[in-house]
């Protein structure tokens, strides 16, 4: 009875997880192939086996130029709001101010705006303070849905930590700067390395704001494959490289804190 | 600097009353902080609470007497005021 | 009790409004990107708008007009039905797929990994994903279903393309509810199994009364998040089929933008865009009470958020 439930367990985790490799292992398939192939006749695996797809992204500093804005206006805006989001979470999970419940709603509220003609206040007010096509212009608008959702969870693992701690170490004579960084940051490591996981995941994968921001020098890679598809018809095997490396920077991130995540997932918030 | 933002005179009167709501009630809690008491809501409700449900329920009566009517917008105005006035005292 | 309730349960805030000035950088940041341009489409939508200097106050005309148009009523409950779908399909296999995951050792590390895959594509990479695996020559996923003798094509069949589009969604955002699950299930005592196994409690019984309650928190968000970005979908749908056929995927999003940037009518856009604002925060503002206030008279702990 016990194992019966377990291997039906198994078999369902199987096939989800089949669903889920599935369309993303096609993608893989595509991107070795030459466009011959892939429009020729259905085949399960690269007969032809080609790396000239990878080869003319790498070689195109108009297409690799593209990875490095997107990875650094990411790596901005995570930086951005930890800083912001570590003291207002803990002000959230340890005092009761004027407006707080409010104020966390209003947080949520703004991702509900339908993005379509917000767009055009925002290639203006960032035009008009001289930041449009930078990084930081991509940075500090993607803060908008980042930073309510890094708020979020922190407040959940703060909330995990007993007052007492803050108390006793006030007592000892700690600041609160001092308290913050060297006793109550390492505590919430694990919460640190959820939120650096949704923050970096909400930015990397959001496209119309970073599209509409940049033009040139900041311009993210999600944009400019779809400017190359537009202009040239579709070079199916390009875009399906392109679309296989924008995976990649995903992967090395949860790879990296798959620990802290696990162990994070572990304390929950509840 | 502003023009891109358009602004009219109307819809800047409206946020400055906005606003200037927002002020007093922040001022209002400062000053006699509001316990959590229960009305004729379904549910117990903050000052702050009361005044949130007042505007939303005002924003969809607006939209109601547009959508639905060609009754003047004064008419909603003042059923709005009215439902405001009832939601902080007896809400 | 163990764990982080009781902490929470017996943590009373200290009411403290200095607390606003480590809020304030937060403010200050979201509110430069949130209020400004709501402000600014606020001010659209009571004016006809040519070019940057030529505008003319209209009122509320174009509430009036975008109120009664019913191109934009189909789009509201198309909207409506598609995010009802996400949330009815999404949320159950959320919760088993959670249930389902391996608890320990590497295979949970693994499946995380693979789990949070779709969720680290960009968008309109997504699309193309689906854009391809669904065509019928190219496409592993229609080439299938066509050589099993189902007639599926999503270019020019409106139930196929709109079906295509909830299953494109269900792969990108199911995991999102079972990570957040996942993480609710974790913060589960021991304990806890061990007294449902002594009372012989059945799978049922453990899931209704141990996990579903622990679970609230988490699907509170889940349900929220997957309600607003669902309510908002615009950029995979646009990839895959372009709103095809017909208007059958167009959505909200799309024929926002349609009216914004292709006939160029930002009053009216902006109206609705406002109208559907407030649809969305007056959805959210009710689900959301509803749930901490059956928290509150759950546990009665007033301070629990």
């Amino acid at each position: 009875m016990a194992t019966n439930m377990i291997s039906k367990r198994n078999l369902g985790m199987f096939m989800y997880l089949i669903f889920v490799l599935l369309p993303i292992y096609w993608l893989l398939n595509m991107s070795f192939k030459t466009n011959d192939e892939i429009l020729g006749q259905l085949t399960l695996w690269p007969t032809d086996f080609t790396l000239n797809n990878y080869i003319t992204i790498f070689t195109d500093a108009s297409w690799y130029m593209g990875y490095v804005n997107s990875m650094t206006y990411v790596a901005m805006n995570l930086v951005i709001t930890l800083l912001v989001s570590l003291p207002a979470a803990y002000a959230f999970s340890r005092y009761k101010f004027v407006g707080d419940k409010h104020l966390f709603f209003w947080l949520l509220s703004n991702r509900m705006a339908p993005p379509a003609v917000f767009l055009l206040p925002f290639f203006q007010l960032y035009s008009s303070v001289g930041l449009f096509d930078t990084h930081l212009a991509v940075a500090l608008a993607h803060c908008l849905f980042t930073v309510p959702l890094a708020v979020w969870i922190l407040e959940g693992f703060m909330s995990g930590v007993p007052k007492e701690i803050d108390e006793t170490a006030y007592i000892d004579g700690y600041s609160f700067g001092h308290f913050f960084i060297k006793i109550f940051i390492p505590m919430i490591s694990s919460g640190i390395g959820v939120t650096a996981f949704f923050t970096f995941m909400f930015s990397w994968v959001e496209l119309l704001l970073a599209r509409t921001l940049t033009s040139v020098d900041a311009k993210p890679i999600s944009a400019i494959m779809t400017r190359t598809v537009g202009a040239t018809g579709i070079d199916w095997g390009v875009l399906a490289a392109a679309g296989v490396l924008t995976i990649i920077p995903g992967i090395l991130v949860v790879w990296f804190v798959r620990n802290h995540v696990a162990k994070g997932f572990a304390l929950g918030r509840v | 600097m502003l023009n891109w933002m358009a602004w009219t005179m109307p819809s800047g009167l409206f946020f400055i009353g906005i606003a200037s709501i927002l002020l007093v009630m922040t001022i209002f809690e400062i000053r006699k902080p509001c316990v959590e008491r229960k009305g004729w809501l379904p549910i117990p409700t903050t000052r702050g609470d009361r005044l949130f449900i007042g505007l939303l329920s005002s924003a969809f009566i607006h939209l109601s007497f547009l959508g639905l009517s060609d009754l003047s917008l004064w008419i909603a105005l003042a059923m709005s005021a009215l439902l405001m006035l009832i939601l902080l005292r007896w809400g | 009790m163990t764990g982080a309730k009781v902490w929470k349960r017996t943590m009373n805030k200290i009411p403290n409004n200095k607390a606003w000035w480590l809020v304030l950088p937060m403010f200050l940041l979201v509110a430069f990107s949130a209020i400004i341009p709501l402000m600014t489409v606020v001010n659209y939508s009571l004016q006809d708008i040519f070019d940057q200097n030529t505008a003319y106050f209209v009122g509320v005309e174009w509430y009036q007009e975008v109120l009664r148009d019913t191109r934009l009523h189909d789009s509201l409950l198309r909207q409506f039905g598609f995010s009802l779908s996400v949330l009815l399909i999404e949320i159950p296999l959320g919760i088993a797929v959670a249930l389902m995951m391996p608890t320990r050792g590497w295979q949970a590390s693994a499946v995380l990994i693979l789990l949070a895959l779709p969720l680290l594509i960009p968008w309109n990479v997504v699309g193309t994903i689906w854009q391809v695996f669904a065509r019928g020559d190219i496409g592993l996923f229609g080439w299938t279903l066509n050589n099993l003798g189902v007639d599926y094509n999503y270019t020019s069949n409106s139930l196929d393309a709109w079906l295509t589009v909830l299953l494109m969604d269900v792969w990108h955002w199911t995991s999102l509810v079972a990570l957040l699950c996942y993480s609710g299930l974790r913060a589960i005592p021991d304990a806890y199994y061990q007294a449902a196994k002594i009372d012989r409690a059945s799978p049922w019984a453990v899931f209704r009364y141990i996990q579903l309650p622990r679970l609230k928190n988490v699907l509170v968000i889940g349900v929220l998040l997957r309600f607003m970005d669902s309510f908002m979908i615009y950029t995979e749908p646009f990839v895959l089929t372009g709103g095809g056929p017909g208007t059958s995927t167009t959505f909200l999003s799309q024929t926002l933008t349609q009216m914004a940037i292709g006939q160029f009518d930002i009053g009216p856009a902006a109206a609705f865009s406002l109208v559907y604002f407030l649809i969305v925060l007056l959805v959210s503002w009710v689900f959301f009470t509803t749930i901490t206030h059956m928290e509150k008279s759950d546990n009665g702990n007033k301070h629990d958020k």
